[in-house]
C-alpha cells in the first residue's frame, strides 16, 4: 500500500509541474515547433517533442524485438536443454549480468562499441549502438523472468507430453510455452519498461542528436536523456517540459502495464 | 481492523516524510549534523570541475572536518544552482552575463577553447571559414579540407555548457544553425569521443585537452587563426578563443565559504592550476 501511494504521490507531482509546460506551450506545438531548443520563457523557445518520443519508441521497441526471442529460448535451454551443471553457470552468469549497473553499460559501449561502430558507418554513437546495448542490459532481464515463469509450468503437463511421446522441442515450443504464456508476456514488457526508462547507457552512446533518424546509424536522443541532459540547469517553460516528458514515460509505461494486465487476465481466464 | 491501522498509518507516516523532505534546508548549514563536519557544496562547470577537486582536496586536508562536494553539470548549472542555494560556489566557466549581475565573481583562473581531431587525422589546420563551414553542415567530408575521403563526425557541446557558447560567440554562429552528429556534455565526454574516432572533430577547453594528450590520449589540437593551441599561448594572451573561468556566490561569501573561495583563488593553489594545464590569475 506505502509503495502504491509512492508511485500515486510522484505521479501527481510530475503532472503537476508539467502544468505550466501544457498552458504556456500547449499541446500542439510539442508536435509542430520548428525543433527542440528550449527556452525558460515558452515563447523564446522551440519544444517540438516528436523526435525525441520516437527515438525512445524507436530504441526501446527495436532492444525488445531482438531481447524478447532471445531471452525466451535461453530460459528454455536453461530449464530443458542444458546438463544442470552448465543451466546453473548459465543462470548465475545471467544473474551477474542483470545486476551490472547500466552506467557500466554505458562505459563499455562508448569506449569499446561506439570506435567498432564508426570505422563501419561514422559517426558511432546511433539508434544502432543504443539499440545493441540496450538489448544487452534488457536480456537477463527476459531471460531470468521467463525462467521463472517456465519453471512454474506444472509438472503434469510435462508427464504428460512424455506419456504422449512429443519430442523435447515439441513440448518446450507447444506445451510449456504456451503454459506459460502470461509469465513469458509480463518478463517481455518488464524488460521493454526497463529499456525506456534507460538513461545513461542511452545519454553516452546515441548521440543526443534531436533528429528523427533516417537510417539507423544516425543518432538520436530519448526522453530520458533530454530529462538528464537539461534538468540541471532548466528553469520557468523549459523546466516544466522536462517534467512533460517525465509525463510521457509515466504515461507509456502506465500503458503497457494495463496492457499486460488486460492480456495476462485474459490468457488466465481465457482458454488455456 | 489492524489491516486498517496498518494502512492508515502507512499514509500518515508516508506524509509526514513529504511535508519534512519539502522544508527548505540550506546545505551549508544542515542542522542533523554535528556542528563540527562544515560541507561546501560547488557545482557547475565541467571544465573547472577537475581542478576544484584538487583544490577541494589540499582544502580538506589543511583544514580538517570540512566536506566539500563539487559536481558537474555545466555553467548554466552552476549559475542556476547559486541563484537557487542548491550550491554554495558555482562555477562558471565564462565571463558572466549582463543578467548575471546580482552574483559575485571571483576569478580563478584562464583558459582557452580550442578543436581537436584525432590523432592519426592528416588535417593539420583549419581556417576560420572551414570551421564555421563545417559545423553549419555545409562542409562535410574531410577531403574538401585537405583530409581523407570520408565524412566528418562533428561533435557539439549541449545547451547550457559556457564551452559551447564561447565557441559559438567567437565563431558568430547561431546554436540552432550547428548541425552536430554527436551532441556531449562534460568535456571529457568530447574527448573520449573524438579519441575513439579517426574521423571527428570537436573542442573542448584546452587545459583540459592539453592534459589528456600529455596522458597519452590520441587527438591533436588544431592551432586558431595560426596560433598553436597551447597553454603558453592562452598565457602570454596570444591565442584568440580565451575565456576566464569564475567562481560565482549568491551574495558575499562568509564562514567556510569564503574561507574556500579565498583558497582557490590564492596564490597557495597556483601549482595546482599550472598542473591541470590553465594559466593562473597573478
Amino acid at each position: 500500500m506505502i509503495a502504491g501511494s509512492v508511485v500515486v504521490v510522484i505521479g501527481a507531482f510530475v503532472v503537476g509541474e508539467s502544468i505550466p509546460a501544457l498552458t504556456h506551450i500547449g499541446g500542439s506545438r510539442f508536435m509542430t515547433d520548428e525543433s527542440w531548443h528550449p527556452a525558460a520563457d515558452a515563447s523564446f523557445g522551440q519544444f517540438n517533442l516528436l523526435p525525441i518520443l520516437i527515438g525512445t519508441v524507436l530504441s526501446s521497441f527495436a532492444a525488445i524485438s531482438v531481447a524478447a526471442p532471445l531471452g525466451i529460448l535461453s530460459a528454455a535451454f536453461c530449464q530443458f536443454y542444458a546438463p544442470l551443471r552448465v543451466a546453473r553457470w548459465y543462470r548465475l552468469m545471467i544473474e551477474l549480468m542483470a545486476g551490472v549497473p547500466s552506467v557500466v553499460f554505458g562505459l563499455w559501449g562508448l569506449v569499446v562499441l561506439v570506435p567498432i561502430i564508426a570505422r563501419i558507418h561514422p559517426p558511432g554513437q546511433s539508434l544502432f549502438t543504443g539499440i545493441v546495448i540496450l538489448t544487452l542490459m534488457i536480456l537477463p532481464t527476459v531471460a531470468l523472468l521467463s525462467d521463472a515463469a517456465l519453471a512454474s509450468v506444472p509438472r503434469s503437463y510435462l508427464q504428460g507430453a512424455a506419456a504422449l511421446g512429443l519430442s523435447r522441442a515439441t513440448t518446450t515450443l507447444s506445451v510449456v510455452i504456451p503454459a506459460a504464456r502470461s509469465g513469458l508476456v509480463t518478463a517481455v514488457l518488464l524488460g521493454l519498461v526497463r529499456a525506456i526508462g534507460e538513461t545513461m547507457a542511452v545519454v553516452m552512446v546515441c548521440g543526443n542528436v534531436v533528429r528523427v533518424p533516417s537510417g539507423p546509424f544516425d543518432p538520436i536522443r530519448t526522453l530520458t536523456a533530454t530529462i538528464a541532459l537539461e534538468m540541471g540547469y532548466a528553469r520557468g517553460d523549459h523546466r516544466a517540459s522536462l517534467f512533460f516528458c517525465g509525463m510521457i514515460l509515466l504515461f507509456l509505461v502506465t500503458l503497457l502495464v494495463t496492457t499486460m494486465e488486460i492480456v495476462n487476465r485474459r490468457l488466465r481466464h481465457g482458454t488455456t | 481492523m489492524n489491516r486498517r491501522f496498518q494502512s492508515v498509518s502507512g499514509v500518515i507516516v508516508l506524509a509526514c516524510a513529504i511535508v519534512v523532505g519539502c522544508e527548505d534546508s540550506s546545505p551549508a548549514v544542515n542542522p542533523t549534523q554535528p556542528v563540527e563536519v562544515k560541507q561546501v557544496t560547488i557545482t557547475g562547470a565541467s571544465t573547472l570541475a577537475p581542478l576544484l577537486s584538487e583544490i577541494a582536496k589540499r582544502f580538506e586536508n589543511e583544514n580538517p572536518g570540512t566536506r566539500i562536494d563539487i559536481q558537474s553539470g555545466g555553467s548554466s548549472r552552476g549559475v542556476s544552482d547559486t541563484r537557487s542555494g542548491l550550491a554554495d560556489i558555482g562555477m562558471v566557466s565564462r565571463d558572466l552575463k549582463p543578467g548575471e549581475d546580482d552574483l559575485q565573481r571571483f576569478r580563478i583562473a584562464r583558459d582557452g577553447v580550442c578543436l581537436i581531431v584525432h590523432r592519426d587525422n592528416s588535417v593539420e589546420s583549419l581556417s576560420r571559414e572551414q570551421i564555421i563551414g563545417i559545423y553549419t553542415g555545409e562542409i562535410r567530408n574531410w577531403q574538401e579540407v585537405g583530409g581523407t575521403n570520408a565524412p566528418i563526425t562533428v561533435v557539439n557541446k549541449a545547451e547550457g555548457r559556457s564551452t559551447l557558447e564561447v565557441f559559438a560567440g567567437y565563431f558568430k554562429l547561431d546554436t540552432r544553425k550547428i548541425h552536430a552528429d554527436v551532441v556531449i556534455g562534460d568535456n571529457e565526454q568530447g574527448v573520449k569521443t573524438v579519441a575513439g574516432n579517426p574521423l571527428a572533430i570537436g573542442y573542448v577547453s584546452i587545459g583540459t585537452a592539453e592534459y589528456d594528450r600529455e596522458s597519452g590520449i590520441p587527438i591533436r589540437l588544431l592551432p586558431l587563426e595560426g596560433i598553436e593551441a597551447s597553454v603558453k599561448n592562452v598565457a602570454n594572451e596570444t591565442f584568440p578563443m580565451s575565456r576566464t573561468l569564475h567562481l560565482v556566490t549568491k551574495s558575499q561569501p562568509e564562514g567556510i565559504v569564503k574561507d574556500v573561495v579565498e583558497f582557490a583563488t590564492s596564490p597557495k593553489v597556483h601549482d595546482l592550476v599550472r598542473e591541470l594545464s590553465f594559466v593562473p590569475i597573478e
